[in-house]
């Protein structure tokens, strides 16, 4: 009986393979990591493009023509990413390629998709990506530099001048924390501490306690990624610190308050989207519409929380599909160009306008100030 | 001409080399063959290290991060051309090994193996951290090594996939004449015989510590000139390079060849490069089916895929 099924499962699988590509489907190439050190990126970015796609076909693809997702696990390797984005574009011939969960990885796909002149979306947050503007290459996450501005107009707002930083080594943390210290003088804000933790580290009270001691600190930042933010704010509590924590975008997820334990979260901010406070959304919120019902998809197929993660894959999907669709051409360059003239696009993340010398399309706008008040996330502004 | 076992080796390497692209279905396998080949120089320097002397490495691919740095870093800091970065990375490995092996190499037993995966891990934190010089996790851009152009120039366009596909199956086979000719030469057999016993060895006049640092340096060598083509190739490079699983995948690739033999590691390493493309379907089970085929290996055939083939045919025949 196994034996057949083997059987069975192998043909089928021989015979998708060997399927005619002549039928009129439009087909779209992803890299991720979904497993490897980024799984907890990658595996929801997965899920959500696995998820769109079935959901389109369901509604009848692009104007008529069906959509074919080839998906493969980088593990987070950028070797991977590049061998495996050459594969898409030589051998399963898509017309678009999504993905570059890291950084690293992002870097080495937009190399073999620029040289390809095949649109890359990257879902990973350095500025390197798009700046300078390549052609072909964009991406959906908000910059770390965004992330900082936000961060430090709160701030400014609430009368802050001079706030202790502590931040993760990692390649999140370490790549805002250097973006942050580039913009913090615009604000008229002063750094008056500066520690880091490895993002191994379980215990970051030597690092906060000298914080605490600086002169005048009135606010603490932590840019970090994983579990260092939440044992930052579990330390944070246990040594009474009686000043506003901010952390980073790469925490604004429910897993966070759950690690870090909603007594010590309660009154941290952080940047985040829209996303995470779907049911708060004004009424004719132009974001609403969409971040509920990505929401309820996604909680329903995958019966785990929705994140921001997933919501930069949404967002990837949506503008490609977009493109094709107002392109009424499934040729790379033509999906280029629709891409670049996408304007006023609400994805999850926030609303999205490119243009030939913005490859990112969002603002400052995009993020929302929350609040953590009761083990939930609120709206601060 | 008389057909050795060497020269067997180096025509069906370039045999092999030269008739795969006929298969080819598309331009990706080039790439794929290229790190086939990329990660078969390495292998080779593994199969001098740890099949002809017996000693185990767990940090060889620091020694490739080294070599694939020094092709970032060397052209962008002193204007060096990347090809002579490439000799300046084995130069540094070379140097590096040598330096750490010669207290090592004295010890006995597992301390090699301990003390190499000490080095490994530290050059992977100091190419994670040291962000000012190597732009830390997000990895760096390598410059073009220019050398395509060069045969545009003398009349032979290839595209990027094919020249690497050559150039580092031209590498591989040249690193491999270089491991066979040490095989069969007095070094190559003092390094065996202190592979079989130490103490024999030492008794006949061989300077163990010696001839074991000199095998360490070859293989460091070969892991700094295969993560140079790895970036050289990639145009752009991270500290994953240089990470723990790099090393452990490079012994794999060598133990499941056959690391006495250097056509069986390349075999080995054909293998493993391969195994994920191919399974891709199961990218969730990959580890499990490593893992299972890595067993199964070492249970039934210890001496490595390859010649424990070659074995079973030859005895067939007789």
């Amino acid at each position: 009986m196994k034996n057949t099924m083997t059987t069975t499962a192998l043909a089928l699988l021989v015979a998708l393979g060997a399927a005619p590509a002549a039928m009129a489907e439009i087909r779209i190439g992803a890299s991720i990591s979904a497993t490897g050190p980024a799984a907890f990126l990658g595996d929801p970015e997965a899920k959500t493009l696995e998820l769109l796609v079935e959901e389109l076909n369901a509604r009848g693809g692009i104007d008529g023509e069906k959509v074919k997702l080839v998906l493969y696990d980088d593990g987070g390797d950028p070797n991977k990413a590049r061998t495996f984005a050459t594969r898409l574009i030589e051998d399963d011939e898509v017309v678009a390629i999504i993905g570059g969960t890291t950084t690293g990885a992002s870097m080495s796909i937009l190399a073999v998709a620029e040289d390809a002149e095949v649109p890359f979306i990257s879902l990973a947050g350095a500025i390197e990506i798009i700046k300078p503007v390549r052609p072909f290459v964009f991406k959906t996450p908000h910059t770390d530099r965004m992330a900082c501005q936000k961060i430090f107009e709160d701030m400014q707002k609430r009368g802050f001048t001079k706030i202790g930083m502590i931040s993760g080594t990692d390649g999140f943390g370490a790549s805002m924390q250097a973006q942050c210290k580039d913009v913090v003088e615009d604000y008229g804000i002063e750094i008056v501490a500066d520690e880091t933790y490895n993002p191994t580290d379980a215990d970051m009270t030597a690092q906060l306690t000298k914080i605490r001691n600086a002169s005048g600190v009135q606010a603490v930042l932590n840019p970090g990624f994983g579990q260092g933010p939440s044992i930052v704010t579990r330390n944070y509590r246990q040594l009474a610190i009686d000043l506003p924590l901010y952390q980073s975008h790469g925490v604004a997820s429910n897993g966070f308050i759950e690690l870090a334990g909603a007594p010590a979260a309660e009154g941290v901010r952080l940047p985040g989207t829209a996303l995470l406070v779907a049911d708060l959304l004004a009424e004719d919120d132009p974001q609403r519409g969409i971040v509920v019902a990505y929401r309820d998809a996604f909680e329903e197929k995958t019966k785990t929380p929705v994140g921001t993660f997933g919501g930069y894959a949404h967002d990837a999907f949506l503008i490609l599909t977009d493109a094709i669709s107002r392109a009424g051409s499934a040729e790379p360059d033509d999906i280029r160009d629709a891409i670049e003239a996408t304007s006023g696009l609400a994805g999850t993340t926030g609303i999205y306008s490119f243009s030939a010398e913005d490859h990112l399309g969002l603002d400052l706008s995009a993020f929302r100030m929350l609040e953590i008040r009761n083990g939930a996330w609120t709206l601060v502004d | 001409m008389k057909m050795t076992p060497k020269l067997a080796t180096l025509l069906v390497l370039g045999a092999l080399v030269l008739l795969a692209p006929f298969l080819f279905p598309s331009n990706f396998y080039y790439r794929v063959g290229s790190l086939i080949f990329v990660n078969a120089i390495a292998v080779t320097g593994i199969v001098i290290l740890t099949g002809y002397a017996g000693q185990i490495s767990l940090g060889h691919a620091g020694f490739a991060g080294i070599g694939a740095y020094a092709c970032a870093l060397a052209p962008a800091h002193f204007g060096i051309h990347p090809a002579l970065a490439v000799v300046l990375g084995a130069a540094i490995s070379g140097l590096l090994a040598w330096l750490v092996g010669r207290p090592i190499l004295r010890l006995k037993g597992y301390y090699l193996g301990v003390a190499t995966l000490g080095l490994g891990i530290l050059i992977s934190m100091m190419l994670n951290n040291e962000r000012q010089l190597t732009r830390g996790p997000d990895g760096i851009d390598v410059p073009e090594l220019g050398m395509r152009a060069l045969l545009k120039g003398w009349g032979l366009d290839l595209t990027n996939g094919q020249f690497w596909y050559y150039f580092c199956g031209l590498c591989m086979i040249l690193g491999a004449w270089l491991a066979l000719n040490l095989h069969d030469s007095p070094s190559g057999r003092a390094l065996r015989a202190l592979h079989g016993s130490e103490i024999a060895a030492r008794t006949v006049g061989v300077d163990v510590a010696r001839m074991k640092l000199q095998a360490f340096v070859i293989s460091a060598v070969y892991a700094s000139v295969s993560g140079s083509l790895l970036a050289l190739q990639n145009k752009f490079i991270t500290p994953d390079v240089a990470g723990f699983m790099h090393s452990i995948e490079m012994v794999t690739m060598a133990v499941l060849g056959g690391v006495g033999s250097v056509l069986g590691a390349i075999f080995g390493a054909a293998i493993l490069t391969l195994l994920p493309q191919v399974l891709t379907i199961f990218a969730e089970y990959e580890q499990l089916v490593l893992g299972l085929v890595m067993m199964l290996v070492m249970i039934f055939l210890r001496e490595g895929l390859l010649p424990s083939i070659l074995r079973k045919l030859r005895r067939k025949g007789e």
